[in-house]
Formats: structure tokens, sequence, C-alpha cells
């Protein structure tokens, strides 16, 4: 279990004050000024050494990441962070943006500076409206204590923070998509390349990312890459914010050290499965976009990067979607199907036209209503999709269903031979 | 499943010119300063959103024309803002816009249940407005508050933990225009684990 003093988020649950007196108590805003002192490349060189990965879903490395900025491209570089959570099952950075804004805004103007930025947006969800209100107050504080803005933290540099509310679209927490929304458009994702490091909002090098990742970031200057790298196992260090929910005792956010045991996790702060361990049927590990489990496979499986990975899912956004006994599994499934039917933004012909077709025939299933071949016929499908579109929301709508097939298959073949019975 | 945000009919609101309130006005300056002098098309959300709340929550083909007047834009490039962003909602809606988080987390602790109550208590069907102009009901996506479900957004502010019981009585208090809780309707402080039940 993680000790108190490695814990990042220390008012996660806003028991503190969140203002920037609470802040400065909890630390932050410390001596940010010598963090910066630092220089880029060790500041860059200190997020490799902890290993840190990217907490947005795919798990990027955050020290490479930052490090593809330019160094003398003699445009505007920017620092865009992505505050637009709308993964189902996940609601961590939202807790960040109410109760902790100023370990935000400390990050970005740390981050921004190894970027070379001098300009960074938050796109926050515009449903985040008492988030966005919270993190403007901040915003305010922050610059009339010249923490930010000009000579931020006395520091020499010029770093300025703007808000930006969206508007309902789950699609714009795709990097590009989101950066094609902050230009004023709809948001569809771009190809890619070229990458956002070379060519990214209004055309200049900018790096997107996670709301997490850059709230973790000055706590790993301040004690160390090493410290970070000490926890969890190596390639998935760190601790990570998991949001449980659906059917746990207390559903909650906490935060862990990474590799924590599935089943410990919601054993010991979820307050156990609703009907107790054996009464799980499944859970999805990461966040709707993932491939579900078992409850042979959550018996021993470990929250990590790798360990999911192993067992053919992933630990995207690390919000755990706990399904016990009493759950229809097949309509859970299709109500992620129509989730991302709802939300593809219609530029690929497999994804726009994949979307509704798959959701319609998950619909079916519910009851039976389908052939046997129906079941490969629609997995083919998925087949299809996966790999064939701009963005991976074709591949997220393709895994659920995967993940059902591959555990539950025996379920939905019951209920077309039951429909069967029914209807002769 | 109707939503007035996923509608692509466009309303002319008749013998309406859309002018900006002087409030709005200010506002709009100070939004323009975010973005480079030369990109102001990125304004184009917030100028939307703000065009929305003073034309009671949605927006008629005015004050899209307004906005683009504004910002230099054409007019189909607002218009293609306005239909692909599910906030924008492009017809007449009531005083408590209702949205009920029905994606897999919410449903799990019982959604559906929340929506026969909505429609019960409101009196209409989802996707509609009552007769009163009091509500409009509608199911949403999932709107990132899982560790709180269900939970539903009416106007702007979030309103979790929610059970049958509450939520009729939440929406009989907004009937008879009582003041309500926003947030959590079980007294839990955001998402901490310690639950009562």
């Amino acid at each position: 279990m993680l000790k108190q003093e490695d814990k990042i988020f220390k008012n996660l649950y806003g028991f503190d004050d969140w203002k920037l007196k609470g802040a400065l108590k909890r630390g932050i805003w410390s001596n940010t000024k010598d963090l910066i002192k630092l220089g880029s490349d060790k500041i860059v060189d200190e997020i490799k050494k902890s290993q840190l990965r990217g907490r947005g879903g795919a798990g990027f490395p955050a020290g490479l990441k930052w490090s593809f900025m330019p160094k003398n491209s003699g445009k505007e570089h920017y620092l865009v962070v992505n505050a637009d959570e709308s993964e189902p099952g996940t609601c961590k950075d939202r807790e960040i943006l109410r109760n902790d804004p100023h370990l935000l805004l400390e990050g970005c103007l740390v981050a921004g500076f190894a970027m070379h930025a001098h300009t960074c947006y938050i796109y926050i969800r515009g449903e985040y409206y008492s988030e966005s209100s919270n993190l403007q107050k901040a915003i305010d504080e922050a610059y009339e204590n010249k923490l930010i803005g000009k000579n931020a933290c006395g520091s020499g540099w010029d770093f300025d923070i703007f808000l930006h509310r969206g508007a309902g679209a789950y699609i714009c927490g795709e990097e590009t998509a989101l950066l094609e929304s902050l230009e004023g458009k709809k948001g569809q994702p771009r190809l890619k390349p070229p990458f956002p490091a070379g060519a990214g909002l209004y055309g200049c090098p900018t790096t997107v990312t996670n709301v997490e990742t850059i709230a973790v970031s000055p706590t790993i200057l301040r004690r160390g890459g090493d410290w970070f790298a000490g926890l969890g196992s190596a390639n998935n260090t760190g601790t990570k914010i998991f949001s449980i929910s659906g059917h746990v005792n207390n559903p909650c956010n906490v935060e862990e050290e990474m590799g924590i045991p599935l089943k410990e996790l919601i054993e010991k702060h979820a307050g156990g499965v609703i009907g107790g361990w054996d009464n799980l049927l499944a859970i999805i590990p990461g966040g709707a976009s993932v491939p579900l489990l078992p409850k042979s496979i959550c018996d021993t499986v470990k929250m990590d990067f790798d360990s999911l990975k192993e067992v053919k899912s992933g630990l995207g956004t690390a919000a755990v979607i706990v399904m016990n006994k009493s759950t229809d599994i097949v309509e859970a499934i299709a109500r992620l199907s129509h989730f991302y039917k709802h939300e593809s933004c219609g530029q690929c012909t497999p994804c726009r036209e994949g979307t509704g077709w798959m959701y319609r025939m998950m619909e079916k299933m519910i009851h039976g209503d389908v052939l046997n071949q129906d079941i490969d016929k629609l997995l083919d499908v998925t087949k299809q999709i996966e790999g064939h579109t701009i963005c991976a929301l074709g591949d997220a709508a393709a895994w659920p269903i995967q993940g059902l097939f591959r555990h539950f298959r025996p379920e939905i073949e019951k209920r077309i031979e039951e429909r069967n019975r029914r209807v002769a | 499943m109707h939503h007035p945000g996923t509608n692509n009919k466009v309303y002319k609101k008749i013998n309406d010119n859309f002018e900006w309130s002087k409030v709005n006005f200010e506002k709009i300056s100070n939004i323009l300063k975010k973005y480079p002098s030369n990109k102001i098309q990125s304004a184009v959300i917030p100028l939307l959103d703000l065009a929305q709340r003073q034309n009671k929550g949605w927006l008629s083909k005015n004050s899209m024309e307004k906005v683009a007047e504004t910002l230099s834009m054409s007019y189909i490039r607002v218009l293609e803002v306005a239909t692909f962003y599910s906030m924008f909602n492009l017809e007449p809606i009531g005083k408590n816009f209702v949205q009920i988080c029905r994606t897999t987390p919410c449903w799990l602790r019982g959604s559906d249940k929340l929506s026969k109550v909505a429609q019960e208590v409101c009196n209409t069907q989802i996707g509609g407005t009552s007769d009163d102009k009091k509500f409009t009901v509608v199911e949403v996506e999932c709107l990132g508050a899982c560790c709180n479900a269900p939970m539903i957004q009416i106007n702007d502010e979030y309103y979790e933990d929610l059970d049958e019981e509450n939520f009729r009585q939440l929406l009989n208090d907004l009937k008879s225009n009582k003041p309500i809780k926003i947030g959590s309707q079980i007294g839990r402080k955001s998402s901490q684990p310690e639950r009562e039940f």
C-alpha cells in the first residue's frame, strides 16, 4: 500500500483549501524558481529517469514526448493540457482540476519551460463547469501573485496559461482533434505525420499532455526521478489515480502505487465487490476502450501497463469498472457501443458506418435475436474497423466487443439458443 | 434518441435581432485576448456558449450569424461547429435542462430508473420538453463523474450519488422552486471512499 508521504495528490478529495493559500501550505509553488533553474535538458532528463508514462491512456513515455519538441524552431511553442476527460469510467482529472488546480498550474509552468513554450492552453470539457470556474480562479490567483505571466516566479521566463472550454465531444480528447477544436473547427482528428511536436496548434510545435501527467511532474523534479522510479516496477513506475466505479460498495478515486493487484485495489479501497468477491462477473480495467477481464483473470492480475497488456487488455486511464453477477454483460457492452456510435466524428467510413452497425448488432444480441454465424461476422467487422481509421476511436469501439466474445461467447450462444427455442 | 444538441435543423426566431448584451460584449473582448490576433476563430466555441446563455439555452440562426459576424467567419463554419458539439442546442429548451447520464458506469448503478423518474415527474418523454416549459429531459453519454454514479446534470451543475428516492425529491423541489443541493446528494465530499448506505 502506498505510504502517505509518497502521495502526490494530497488534496484529492478536497478536504483542504484548493485555493492558493492551501496550495502553498501543501508545498506547491514553494521552490518553482529552482526547478526552472535546472534548465530544460535537466528537467527532461529527470522525467525520463522517472520513467513516467503518459496518464491519458496510451502510456507513452512522457520524457521522450517532451524531448520531441524542437530547440530552435523560430516559431511560437505551445503546451496544451488535455483536460477533456470523457472516457467512460474515468473521473480522476476532475478531482485534480477542482481540488488541486495549483498542482496542475505549477506543472504547466515547469513542463512548458522544458518545452520552450511561452503559452499554455488548458482544454477542459464543457460539462465541467464548476471545475473550470475553480481552475480559472486558480489561474487568476497565480497571475496576481506573479507565479505565472511575465517573469513567472521570478525565473525570467514569460509564461501564460489560458483556459479553453470545450462543448461536449468525446473525440476532442484525441490530441489532434483537440487541436482542431482549439482552432475553432469541428473536432476531427488530423492525419499523422506531421506530429504535433512538428506542426500542432496553429502549425507550431505543440505538445498535448494529460492533466495527471503534468500535475505529477513538479513533485518528480523535487523528489527526484529515482524516487518516482522506485515505486511500482520497471517501466511501470510511480503512483496513479485509479477511478473505481460500478458494482463496488464504495466507488472512489484513489491514488495508489502502480502495479497494485486488482483484487487488493478493490477490496482495500472500494469496500469490495457488492455481494463479495465471488459475486464478481467481469471488470473493465482501464476505461471503456479496453477489453474486459473475467473473474479468473481479475483474481491475480496486477494494475500496470505491461501486466494488463499481457492479458490482452490495457491500463488505459486506470478507470476500473466493476460488474457483478447481476449484470447483463451483453447490454453493458452494447451501451458502450452506443457511446462510440454517438461519439464517432464521422470522418472515416469504417468508424462512422461501423460503430452504428456494431451497435445495432449488439442490441440484437442482448435478446439473442441473431444467427449463430453473426457472432463471427461481427467479430470480423470489428477487425476491419480496428487499425483502419485515422484515430484510435475505431479501435476503441472494436475492443470492448472483441473482449466480450473472447470471454463470454458461450453466454451469447446460450441466448441465441434460448431465443430459437422461444420462437420455434 | 432525441436531443436538442444533436438536431441538425436550424430555427430562425421571427423579428429577433440578436445583439450582444453589454456584459457579454465586454466578455468577448477578454476572450479574444486569449488567442493570437490573427487566430480569433479559436474563440468560436466560447462565443457560441455566450450566445447560447444569452438566448435562454439555445442557438437561433440569428445568434449564430452574430457569432460569425463577430469573428469574421462565414456562417457555415459557425454552423458546422454548432452542429458538431452536443452542448449547443439548436432548438428551444425548458428552464431546467435535465441531462441523465446513460453510459455503462451510471447504468450499472441504476440510471435507467432515473430516466423513468424524470419522465414521470417532469411529465415528458426523453428528448421532450414539458408543457409548462419547466423541464427538458434528455439522456446523454458519459459526463465524467463515474465514481459518483448515477448522476445527472441540470443546466451547469452536477447532481451525484442519486437514487430513485432522492432524485424524485430533487425534481419535485425544482418544480416547486425550492433550492436544491448541488453535487453529492448523500453528503459525500468529492469521490472519497467512505459512503453511507
